[in-house]
This record gives C-alpha cells, structure tokens and sequence, in this order.
C-alpha cells in the first residue's frame, strides 16, 4: 500500500518536471533555429571587408556595413542616453513616490506607450525633430527609439522596486538616510540586476526596429559625419538589401542580421559583467 | 551618553484605526524600559512614534508631544531624518543590507550621510562591531562577505552595530530577540545589559521573563493604552492594576 502510493508520487514528480523541462526546450527550440539558419545562410558573406567598408553601388559585389554598424550603435546610444534615465526616473516615482492618482496616470500611460506601434512613434520623432531640423538624422532615429525605451525600463524597474522588502527602506530610514539616499544607494542598488535585465531587454528590443528608423535615421550608403546626418542603421539597411533584386545584397543582408544578434549578445553580457562588479548577489 | 524621553498625551492611528492613545510616560536616560503587552496592542506603534516611523506608513498619522532630551520630536523645526539619526532602531526581524559587505552595512548609516574619512570609518566600524559582540565573528571577512550571508543571530547583532554606529543617544528595540534562538536570545540580552550604560534603551517584548532580565523599568500596554509604568520588580511581583497582574500571571495575552 506505502510503496504503491509513493510509486504514484514519484511518478507525479518526474511528469512535471519532464514537463517543465520540455516546455524549457519548446521555447529555446525557436531562438535555437533562428540563429542557427542566421549563421547558416550569413557566414559565408561575413568577412573583414563586411565590417570595415561601406556598400559598393547596387549591382557590385563586395562591400560592407561598417556604416550602419557604427550608426546602430550610435542611434542606440542616444536612445540609451534619453530611454535609461527617463526609464528608471519614471520606475522610481511609480514605485517610491507615486502611489496617488497621478501615479495611476503615468502607469496607465506607460502600458499604452508600450502598446503603441512602433511606426506611430517614428511618425512622433519626425514631427518633433526631422520637422524641426528640416532633415532626416541619427538624432531623430535615436529620439524614436529612446521613447520606446522608456515605458518598457519604466514598469520593469518599478517592478523590481517594489520587489525590494519594506524592511530594507525602514533599516535606512531609522539610520537617519534621507530618503533620497535610501533610494539610490539602497533600494535601487538592491534591485540593481533586475532593473539592469530591463534595460539591456529594451535595448535589444528597440535594437532590432526598423519602422521607427524608416522616416527617422533614415539610412546613408556612406559615413556620416555627425549626429544630425541621415545615418545609415543595421535594420535598416537588412531591410533595403533584402528587398533588393540582386544576389549579393541578399546575402550581404543575411550577414548582417547576425551580426545584428551577436553585437546585442556581446553588449548584453559586457554590461553584465561589468554591473556584477563588487555587488554582493543574494541573500535571503 | 543617553537622554531622557517625555511623552505627552501621544495618539497614532493608522488610517481610521486608533492605535495609540493618550500615552503619557517618562523614560529614564541610561536605563532600559521593557514595554510588555499582548499583540496589537500598540507596543511597536508606540516605539515607531519615538523616531517618526509611524508616519512612514501612508495614511497612519500622529498627535501630541514626544522630547528626546530637549529636542521636540514633532516639533515645527524639526527634522525627522535628524531625530532618526539621533533615536536608533533595531527591528524584529534582521534587515542587513544585501547588497553590501559586513564592513558596508556598519559603515551604512555614515557613509550615506556624506561621511569619508577612512581612518575613522575603519575604527568606528571595528568599535561597533565590538560594541554588538560581533567583531570576533567576522573580522576575517570584513569586506569579503555579505552581510546577508551570516546567520539569523549574526545579522541582528550586525543591525545592533549599524545602528549603534551613528552613535545615537537613544536605541529602540522591537522585539530584536523574537527570530533568534535561546544563544543567540541571551547574547543580544548580554548587549542590552552592556549597551544601557551609555545610551537609553526602549525594548519591546513578547517575552515577560526578558523584560524581567533586561530592563529596570517595565510598562504594560493594552488595546492602546498604557495601563501601568513603573520598576519592572514592581510591575512583576505587585502590580497595581488587576488587568497587568491578570496578564503577567498568564490568565490572558
């Protein structure tokens, strides 16, 4: 009678764990495939004149993207430069000081932000800044992507505050901490991973968009010289070549899509590594 | 060198919830005052009141006059983050920071207040952590290991040090033994015992007996109301009040 039962519990046991795990597989199965065709189909036109020269006129062979290399990222560090603070400020007056009516009101904005498409929001960045400057920019194109940043960074980190126990607030304050202190040096430091993952998840998300840099960044088949130039971006430019009739640019387009996916790998893990530095993890 | 504290007419409520009433009390400097009740009746909220956590919470709100020494607690020009720097706390449950090393957490309540000299960091830190029976546990890894890392009655001893780091005249003390084991229990009492020399000391218990071991003064509270305050051989051999001997005999609580 006891070993049969315990048969059924065991039994139970290892279903849902093979349960879990298959559901683990089923998701990573997906980005599995995707990056193993990306290194499959791209490998083969990636060399080093890929990622040092600019594009050949349409029908040559050769060439490469280091401009739209360069401009991503510079479009991502402006973007990163506007999306993080704004972020993480929102996040902190959600989840520390705005727990009233006016807080609901900026929650509830964030999450339609989050929904609005991604083109709408190009369309925002044209009319405030390419309207402005009179013309197409990497300025504008980081602006696009800094706004889709910021309610994504904003409900994670309050999110990941709120996480952090009451205690820990109380601990500071009753140690004389001003409460602007307490929540830079100890709430946020606490929920510093979290709130890190959110970032770099943004980064990644707005890294790959194409829409918002259409009428924005614009793209440039040369270098551009400043940030108020059209700039030529990696999506974007995946995007022209893969719509195009010849062979090449096909394949020139395959190459960067993966090198799209592995400069966010390499700049998600650098940040990762540099932000556990002397932070104390765990706890109880 | 510790003050004393007045308390005039003190009520808190927590939203509608009158928590706290009419509290008049007189705690002598450099002694320990145990305050004894049954749950909910107001024993935390009271010590919350003596440094301005109440008001932390949202909606709980305060009435009436608390002096630390010649300080006005509620007073118009004063500051609550000062009055906290001056009145420590020690909570139930141990709260070191995660984040930072046993040497960081010491050094917390100085070096967010702007504090820098390295000299005189290192020696308050080592004279806390002495002062909280603590140093001997972890002088080897001062810098190495996580203060959530150490064990239950480590971590409350580590609070006890943080706290008595900013050198405060007055520590508060909310049932700091009730999560710990019987040694570590009598370790944190020893403290108590060391610690009312130089500051005055308010501990809330749960546990009569301790109440009996630490403190000379002992004030018995219930639903909010402060029923008797007086020597704690007093309040245990022969209480004025049927309702505290009622409680300490064991008949209710």
């Amino acid at each position: 009678m006891m070993l049969k039962k315990y048969w059924w519990r065991s039994f139970k046991d290892k279903l849902v764990v093979g349960l879990a795990a298959g559901a683990t597989v089923v998701v990573l199965l997906p980005l599995g495939a995707i990056f193993g065709y990306l290194v499959y189909r791209g490998i083969g036109s990636l060399n080093w004149n890929f990622l040092t020269q600019i594009p050949k006129p349409p029908g040559e062979t050769g060439g490469g993207m280091a401009n739209a290399i360069a401009g991503s990222g510079l479009i991502l560090l402006i973007a990163s430069l506007i999306g993080v603070p704004m972020g993480i400020g929102t996040g902190v007056y959600l989840a520390e000081f705005g727990k009233k009516r006016f807080g609901y009101l900026i929650r509830f904005t964030a999450d339609v932000l989050n929904g609005v498409p991604s083109i709408v929001i190009g369309i925002v960045a044209y009319s405030l800044v390419v309207i402005y400057q009179k013309h197409f920019s990497a300025l504008a194109g980081g602006v696009a992507l800094g706004i889709m940043m910021v309610p994504i960074i904003s409900r994670a980190t309050e999110e990941m505050l709120l996480m952090v126990p009451q205690s820990l607030r109380e601990a500071a304050w009753g140690l004389g901490i001003p409460q602007w202190r307490t929540t830079l040096s100890i709430t946020l430091r606490t929920a510093s991973s979290g709130i890190i993952t959110a970032v770099m998840l943004s980064f990644a998300r707005v890294a790959g968009e194409t829409a918002p840099l259409l009428f924005t960044a614009f793209g440039n088949m040369y270098w551009s010289r400043s940030i108020n130039q059209p700039t030529a971006a990696l999506p974007l430019q995946i995007f022209n070549y893969a719509i195009s009739p010849f062979d090449d640019e096909h394949r020139q387009a395959w190459a960067g899509a993966l090198i799209l996916i592995v400069l966010i790998v390499v700049s998600m893990s650098l940040v990762r590594m540099v932000a556990s530095r002397g932070v104390f993890k765990g706890g109880n | 060198m510790g003050v004393g504290i007045q308390v005039n007419q003190l009520n808190a409520w927590f939203g509608n919830t009158h928590a706290v009433r009419d509290i008049q009390m007189d705690i002598p400097a450099n002694h320990a005052t145990a305050i004894i009740g049954p749950s909910g009746c107001g024993k935390s909220t009271f010590v919350r009141c003596l440094n301005r956590m109440h008001e932390t919470i949202p909606n709980a709100r305060v009435q009436g006059t608390v002096k630390v020494g010649d300080t006005h607690v509620y007073g118009n020009g004063t500051s609550a983050v000062e009055i906290r720097r001056r009145v420590g706390m020690v909570f139930q449950k141990p709260n070191p920071f995660p984040t930072m090393s046993v040497y960081d957490n010491v050094a917390a309540g100085l070096k967010l207040n702007g504090y820098r000299n390295r000299r005189e960091l290192d020696e308050i830190v080592e004279r806390s952590l002495r002062q909280a029976a603590l140093w001997d546990e972890v002088k080897d890894s001062l810098k190495k290991k996580s203060g959530a890392s150490l064990s239950g009655g480590q971590q409350q001893r580590l609070c006890i040090a943080r706290a008595l780091a900013v050198e405060p005249e007055v520590m508060l003390m909310d049932e700091p033994a009730s999560a710990l084991d019987p040694i570590s229990t009598s370790k944190i009492e020893d403290l108590i015992f060391e610690l009312k020399q130089n500051y005055t000391i308010v501990i809330v218990t749960h546990n009569m007996q301790q109440a009996a071991r630490v403190a000379e003064f002992t004030a018995f509270f219930l639903i909010g109301n402060l029923i008797e305050f007086d020597k704690t051989e007093k309040i245990f051999t022969n209480p004025s009040d049927k309702r505290t001997e009622d409680y300490i005999t064991g008949r209710f609580g």
